[in-house]
């Protein structure tokens, strides 16, 4: 159901003609942003992405958990857009058919300093407006994570944090912003940008995209893209966290999110289900020079086992399916750096470190508010159409499971990638989206095609040919 | 709900052999469920010959095609695309396909799902994450059923049988073999073929050598090794196989609470190739990854006398059974479980190489057997006749398997 005016472009030159707004980066912010402003009829808005798809940055590539936001930093910025954020979203994934499952968290303290700071968690939670937390004796504790280490004193109860896809999330706002009338511009990595007084000019290799308003959603790079404009607020550090796919034969034996009491130093390792059935060990924190070093590590790999071993013994036991590593947008600030320049139409949507995901419908909404407050005029509101995307989740039935659809469609009960239960009509559909993947991995962030233990070793080829034929 | 008298899951060399004496010893219904499009198994995309026996050794496509024509020709009804999803019973098992979801219970069910290669992340191995990362199994399918262009310089990291057939595809694909990756000081396969692979394939063969980061973005541009010795190179290649390294494809087992061999990850079974799940037999390489495919063949035929009996005597002697398990430096062995009427020869696989060995079988300090090897290599077939069995107490300790020199 692609709407007529569905437009994504991947090479030849941009438009001349000037947009009203241009968002730059086609992350999860981004993309959020791009879906607000296409309740916006009159508006022409551009998202201009660098790579070959949406959400191929640290939107990719983190630990998936809705967080309620109840160990934020009490009055900042970012605590309020997590909370706002996290309902919304919740809401959202609801409609849109994205994947979600509230399973809670554990705090779980492994020794006397860990334990005496539960109550100062819950009572900050509290100052975060979460109310819901509740203290757990080691009893109640082991009851709840019967495969849990030996050795925890107790723990707090998160009942709302959630786990989500993040995958499909970046892909609906992508979706439901280009069906609302969008232009989603790919492989168009802006080189450099100026303004003039009245507009944005910006330079790529596809030529110079002009717009009147210009979103810096660039994430590792929105210091850089800052820069170009004269501001020098931030400096973007990559925090790298490395993080092990556990096998969904893993996923018995976890029930909630088990978090680390934080420390001093970092929010530490955890063990968190994901909605696709597999359960997450990680992430690492790591402060690096390189805005491109997702690569894991031999010793970040070895750190990561050694504390799961110690959290969940027999996860441990359990094969790898994948292992991957995301950045972090660290900055020299406790807070996002979301930051309006008037005179240059401009805003800076930075700093978005490790939360982003969870806040980034709230994210989008205040800076859709800064526009207005630098002078856009955004018009009247339209909804979009509403989305509906696949269900990846592992709590849905699989198409191929459900005997209506593929009585109507033979294509959904035809399996293609058997650890994960793909059909060939998920993958057709997924080629003939309206934002198609344009690599392997894109498909897979689709459909989960080739990502689940086997990692290609039965269906890589015939996913490939799939994929190859499609395309032409 | 449909019934039939035996299920087959796994329309492989071992799932096939099994249909085909089921069916021509009169079992009643036997029906083999095959995900894929085609039957066959693994060799439907192994070009190569060797598949059969010595005397009568066949490309993989024609032997898959000799097998399932011999299924049918048998009585057996072969059920393409067709995959069995989980447990719905003690004997039903749910399944989908272009027809749909359906329920099925039979009064005996086969296992007979194969196995595949450790993927590259199951075996740690840090870097970026590229394209042209594959294992032998989705090589192999690449080039033989879909004439896939797989790059042009690669790096196979393995040095046993199934490395081999990788270098040949890789070459037979147009590309380079840039070298052979092995951890161990020497190749695991028969001398001939290493050293065809080095004189004649001209491939160089890197042992005592790691793969410790695979490196580039988009598309992989080198892997990073180390040697014993700690000197690091880069070799540069757009494509790196890994290969062996294989684990059971055991979902089925484990989602229906079959105990599983601590050693091989597979169900485990006794001589007569049972679970302990009453009904529920195994062959082939989801027991013991990988062995050759005439071995499958081998166990399909006799796990059907087992299944004959099943069906005729309604008798589980599961628990008639005792663990053999294999000491280091021997890794695994399979059968993993004996009674005293078992024939069926063993498989073991060792971690380190051993020169002149004696396998010694005892049960709770007594000696029940010696056997004399010539030699044993990780990753190679090491083999146990059964002659023993007879001397094994259903009622005592696990028998062990170890090593001596006496
Ligand atoms: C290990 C880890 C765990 C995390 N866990 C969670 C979690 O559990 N819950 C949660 O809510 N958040 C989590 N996060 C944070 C979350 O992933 C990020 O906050 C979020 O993805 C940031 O989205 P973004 O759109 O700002 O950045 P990105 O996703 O990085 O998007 C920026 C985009 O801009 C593009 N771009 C950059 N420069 C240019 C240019 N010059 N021209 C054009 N395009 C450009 C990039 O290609 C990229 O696509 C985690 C992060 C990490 C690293
Ligand atoms: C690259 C390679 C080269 C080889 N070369 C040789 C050689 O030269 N000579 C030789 O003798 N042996 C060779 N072998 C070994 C030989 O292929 C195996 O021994 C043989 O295939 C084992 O047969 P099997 O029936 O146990 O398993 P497989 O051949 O693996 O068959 C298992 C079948 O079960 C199906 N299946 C699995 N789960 C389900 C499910 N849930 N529902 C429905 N169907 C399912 C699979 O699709 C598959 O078709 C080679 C192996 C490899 C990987």
């Amino acid at each position: 159901m692609n709407s007529p005016r569905a437009t994504v472009t991947t090479h030849g030159p941009l438009p001349d003609r000037p947009y009203d707004v241009a968002v730059v980066g086609a992350g999860v912010v981004g993309c959020a942003i791009a879906r607000a402003l296409a309740h916006r009829p009159k508006l022409r808005v551009a998202l201009v992405e660098a790579q070959d798809d949406v959400g191929q940055g640290t939107s990719k590539a983190n630990t998936a958990i809705l967080h309620t936001g109840f160990d934020a930093v009490p009055g900042s910025l970012e605590a309020r857009l997590v909370r706002e954020g996290s309902r919304q979203l919740a809401a959202y994934a609801a409609e849109s058919g994205i994947p979600v499952e509230e399973v809670g968290a554990l705090l779980v303290a492994w020794d006397e300093e860990q334990l005496a700071a539960l109550p100062r968690l819950a009572q900050k939670a509290e100052r975060n407006a979460y109310r819901e937390t509740r203290l757990l004796d080691p009893a109640e504790l082991y009851e709840r994570e019967p495969h849990l280490g030996p050795g925890a004193l107790g723990a707090l109860h998160v009942p709302g944090e959630s786990v989500i896809c993040p995958w499909t999330t970046t892909l609906a706002y992508a979706t439901q912003a280009v069906r609302g009338g969008v232009d989603l511009h790919l492989n168009s990595p802006v080189q450099d940008a100026s303004h003039d007084g009245s507009t944005h000019r910006l330079r790529t290799r596809r030529g110079t995209l002009r717009a009147r308003h210009l979103v810096n959603a660039a994430g590792l790079h929105a210091d850089t893209l800052d820069r170009r404009l004269g501001h020098h607020d931030f400096t973007v550090t990559p925090r790298r966290g490395q993080l092990i796919v556990y096998d969904r034969f893993a996923r018995a034996l976890v029930r909630h999110i088990l978090l680390p009491v934080p420390t001093a130093l970092g929010k530490g390792v955890l063990v968190a289900p994901t909605v696709h059935g597999n359960v997450l060990l990680g992430p690492t924190a790591e402060d690096l020079g390189d805005k491109r070093a997702t690569n894991s590590t031999a010793d970040g790999l070895a750190t990561l086992r050694e504390k799961g071993r110690r959290i969940l013994p027999e996860l441990v036991e359990e094969e790898i399916t994948a292992v991957y590593a995301g950045l972090r947008a660290a900055t020299e600030h406790d807070d996002y750096r979301i930051t309006a320049h008037p005179a240059q139409a401009y805003i800076t949507v930075g700093g978005i470190r490790s939360t982003g995901l969870t806040a980034s419908l709230a994210i989008a909404d205040h800076v859709t508010g800064l526009l207005a407050e630098n002078g856009l005029d955004l018009g009247p509101v339209r909804q979009p159409p509403p989305v509906r995307m696949p269900d990846l989740g592992e709590s849905a039935p699989r198409p191929c499971e459900q005997p209506q659809l593929v009585a109507a469609d033979p294509e959904y009960g035809t399996l293609v990638c058997h650890c994960e239960r793909v059909s060939r009509g998920e993958i057709r559909d997924a080629l003939a989206s309206t934002i198609p993947p344009r690599t392997l991995d894109g498909l897979r962030r689709r459909t989960r095609a080739r990502a689940g233990r086997c990692q290609g070793y039965h269906c890589g080829a015939a996913v490939r040919a799939l994929f190859e034929e499609a395309r032409g | 709900m449909r019934n039939v008298d035996v299920l087959v899951v796994g329309g492989g060399p071992g799932g096939l052999a099994a249909a085909a004496r089921l069916a021509a010893a009169g079992a009643g219904s036997v029906e083999v469920l095959e995900r894929e499009q085609q039957a066959g198994g693994v060799p439907r995309y192994c070009a190569h010959g060797g598949f059969g026996t010595w005397s009568r050794s066949l490309t993989g496509p024609a032997y898959a095609r000799l097998l399932t024509d011999a299924a049918v020709a048998a009585g057996a009804v072969v059920r393409t695309g067709v995959s069995a999803l989980d447990w719905a019973g003690p004997l039903t098992l749910t399944t989908t396909g272009p027809g749909g979801p359906e329920t099925i219970t039979a009064r005996a069910v086969v296992l007979a799902t194969g196995a595949h290669e450790r993927s590259r992340a199951a075996r740690l191995v840090p870097g970026t994450r590229p394209a042209g990362v594959l294992t032998t199994g989705e090589l192999q399918q690449s080039v033989h059923l879909y004439g896939q262009h797989i790059g042009s310089r690669a790096v196979i990291v393995g040095a046993q049988d199934v490395s081999y057939t990788a270098a040949r595809t890789v070459r037979a694909a147009g590309a380079d073999v840039v070298a052979m990756v092995t951890e161990l000081p020497y190749p695991q396969t028969s001398p001939a073929r290493a050293h065809d692979a080095r004189l004649r394939g001209r491939v160089p063969l890197l042992t005592d050598t790691t793969v410790t980061e695979l490196l580039g973005h988009g598309r992989l541009s080198g892997v990073r090794v180390r040697h014993r010795d700690g000197r690091t190179i880069t070799l540069l290649c757009d494509t790196v196989i890994f290969t062996g390294d294989f684990v059971p494809d055991h979902e089925l087992a484990r989602r229906g609470g079959v105990d599983l061999d601590p050693g091989t990850r597979g169900p485990a079974v006794d001589g007569a190739l049972r679970t302990s799940r009453p009904g529920v037999f195994a062959v082939g390489s989801v027991l013991h990854p990988v062995e050759s495919a005439a071995m499958a063949v081998r166990e399909g035929a006799h796990a059907a006398g087992r299944v004959m009996e099943w069906l005729t005597e309604g008798a589980w002697a599961w628990s008639a059974g005792v663990p053999v398990t294999a000491e280091p430096p021997l890794r695994w062995i399979a059968p993993g479980r004996v009674t005293p009427t078992d024939r069926l020869p063993y498989v073991l696989r060792t971690t380190t190489p051993l020169t002149r060995p004696v396998l010694e079988v005892a049960q709770d300090g007594r000696v029940l057997y010696r056997h004399r090897l010539r030699t044993a290599v990780p990753n190679r077939t090491v083999r146990l006749p059964a002659g023993w069995t007879g001397r094994v107490d259903p009622r005592g300790g696990a028998v062990r398997v170890r090593v001596t020199r006496r």
